[in-house]
């Protein structure tokens, strides 16, 4: 069988960190634009943090303000419906300072799709605790590690699935070939129902942060594939597409 | 001209909206605008248009701010503590160039404010209120009808700077009812080429909003500089020879007027400069006053004063010097009484100036 091996047009030279995960997911995300027809008929709506760097994909969007994005996104989606809308956040923007939109979008059902990038931490400002952070992490605002008696790691997705009948909920990890592929099998899932009409859909993507993990690009990879799945789960949590 | 009807001031400026073309509203409930959103859950509905009840006034302003991207009509109300939260979005559209109406049912005060109808949130939508240099036009508008007008034309006014609108009402004009009567339904709608709409061809726009520091902050100096140039608005009542000039901007500026025409009836040479726009600040109603005039009494609804400032830069256009008082009447509208018994003392040396 044929593989196209060809990068998407829109999907221009990034500026991540090596080794993070955000470029594997843009590049899924535009892989499925392209081939559902939609580079034409899209709008990717960014959060602030690293999201800011997904300006180099050449597609209509709008840098959001901080955690609002979800906000923004839903009101698009009401004046053009027919149009697919996807609004990328880190775990910071989404769970953090946007979790009030967040919640709210999936709350009002709305029929638009949210990919979150989770690693654990704010990327962008130089690896500060999340909510997302791990009981004993350390992080540049939890330098003896995040409390183990503390709070723990935020599940949005569960909560979402939970509690406001999404269309499609799930969670993925870029660690592996395996795991990319299916997480390109929930985008395409999210964004066809979406098209479909069918509600709010979501996935959250385990990503490594290795500059600000103090790890190489593998040990994070690595750290993605067992730590991180100790608190967060792969799979799908919500499905009625 | 249709009929006149008696409609509550938070209602008429709705109507006025929807009439003006508005594809959107999102809000969140707050006193003392709360009727226009409510007014608009319905007549929304019925007319096919989007109406959001936001989970925060955070969320209403990023709502509209995304509207405003895809070239939408869209508008959002609020009030003091709401409207503060709204500054980070707006100064979000000034940076994306996003038209876009936000309407201020002012509170008097600080903090959760008082219900009283004040003018306490002048400087801070004067000057844009958010992170960065930047202006909004703001309306203030002293009559229903007058913020029908208004606001039945703002859509186009934001789409031609492609910038957010403020009109500036307060809790009396919000919530009393006059007669007033609506323009026809707008039917013509002007197309934009940087509008979002998933062809990509916002794209460019995109990058205008995210250029560099050199390009932002020319774009936005030149935007500036033109609603300066363009959009003052004002009303001189009786200033040709006006030895005092009052100033004085939405509600209270009625009072004003009334206390010029007894004090003219009395011989006294005073006249009016009622702001209709508080900013651009109608400096060029100072331009053309005489070289007769005294001095300038602000007369605002504030604690501390705020429009006296605007007003002392202004008189640098009719002679250096020029003493400016103020007359803050706090959170209730001023009486003729009072501003009478205020321009006395000014006039018989017992008041010191501000400015």
């Amino acid at each position: 069988m044929a593989k196209n091996i060809k990068a998407p047009e829109a999907l221009k030279p990034h500026r991540f960190c090596p080794g993070c995960g955000h470029g594997v997911i843009a590049r899924v995300i535009m892989e499925v634009i392209e081939s559902r027809g939609l580079t034409n008929n899209f709008i990717l709506n960014r959060g602030v943090g690293c999201c800011c760097n997904l300006r180099s994909i050449e597609v209509d969007g709008l840098q959001c303000s901080h955690g609002r994005s979800c906000a923004s996104t839903r009101a698009m989606k009401l004046l053009a419906p027919d149009t697919c809308f996807v609004t990328y956040q880190g775990d910071g923007d989404a769970y953090v300072i946007g979790l009030q939109e967040t919640l709210n979008a999936a709350y009002a059902k709305s029929n638009i799709t949210l990919i979150t990038v989770n690693n654990s931490n704010f990327g962008m400002t130089g690896g500060q605790m999340a909510w997302t952070t791990l009981p004993g992490q350390i992080t540049t605002t939890s330098p003896y590690g995040r409390p183990v008696d503390g709070p723990l790691p935020i599940q949005i997705p569960e909560m979402i699935a939970n509690s406001f009948d999404p269309a499609f909920v799930a969670r993925a990890s870029v660690q592996s070939p395996a795991e990319i592929n299916k997480l390109k099998k929930y985008v395409e899932k999210a964004i066809d129902a979406q098209m479909a009409g069918k509600g709010f859909t979501m996935i959250e993507v385990l990503a490594p942060c290795p500059t600000n993990w103090g790890l190489t690009p593998e040990k994070a990879i690595e750290h993605v594939a067992t730590d991180m799945q100790k608190y967060y789960p792969l799979g799908v949590f919500a499905d009625r597409t | 001209m249709a009929k006149k009807k008696m409609m509550k001031g938070n209602m008429a400026i709705a109507e006025a909206a929807l009439r003006g073309g508005m594809d959107i509203y999102a809000g969140y409930p707050i006193t003392p605008s709360t009727e226009v959103m409510e007014y608009l859950s319905g007549r929304m509905i019925d007319l096919g248009r989007v109406f959001i009840q936001a989970e925060s006034e955070l969320a209403a302003i990023n709502m509209v701010f995304g509207a405003g991207m895809m070239g939408k009509r869209a508008m959002t109300a609020s009030s003091g503590p709401g409207m503060a939260l709204k500054q980070e979005g707006m100064s979000y559209m000034a940076r994306n160039n996003t038209p876009a109406v936000i309407l201020n049912v002012t509170r008097w005060g600080t903090g959760l404010g008082s219900l009283n109808a004040g003018q306490t949130d002048y400087l801070r939508d004067t000057r844009g209120g958010g992170e960065g240099g930047y202006r909004n036009i703001v309306f203030a508008p002293n009559s229903i009808q007058e913020a029908v007008d208004i606001t039945y034309d703002s859509f186009e006014v934001a789409e031609k700077y492609q910038n957010p609108v403020v009109i500036m009402t307060c809790a009396n004009l919000g919530q009393m009812e006059e007669p007033c009567s609506f323009p026809e339904f707008k039917t013509e709608r002007p197309t934009f080429d940087w509008a979002m709409d998933g062809t990509g061809r916002g794209i460019a726009a995109r990058q205008r909003g995210e250029g560099s520091i050199e390009v932002v902050g020319q774009h936005t100096l030149d935007k500036v500089n033109a609603m300066i140039e363009n959009e003052q608005r004002w009303e001189t009542f009786e200033v040709e020879d006006a030895e005092y000039v009052f100033v004085a901007f939405g509600l209270p500026s009625r009072a004003c007027k009334d206390t010029v025409k007894a004090l003219r009836a009395k011989g006294e040479k005073v006249g009016l400069i009622r702001p209709i726009t508080i900013w651009p600040f109608p400096v060029k109603a100072f331009a053309k006053l005489g070289s007769q005039v005294k001095g300038f009494i602000s007369v605002e609804g504030t604690n501390v004063g705020q429009m006296v400032e605007d007003v002392a830069l202004a008189t640098k256009k009719v002679k250096t010097n020029l003493p400016c008082y103020l007359l803050n009447h706090g959170g209730n509208l001023p009486t003729v009484k009072q501003i009478t018994a205020f321009y006395e003392g000014v006039k018989a040396g017992n008041i010191k100036e501000v400015f």
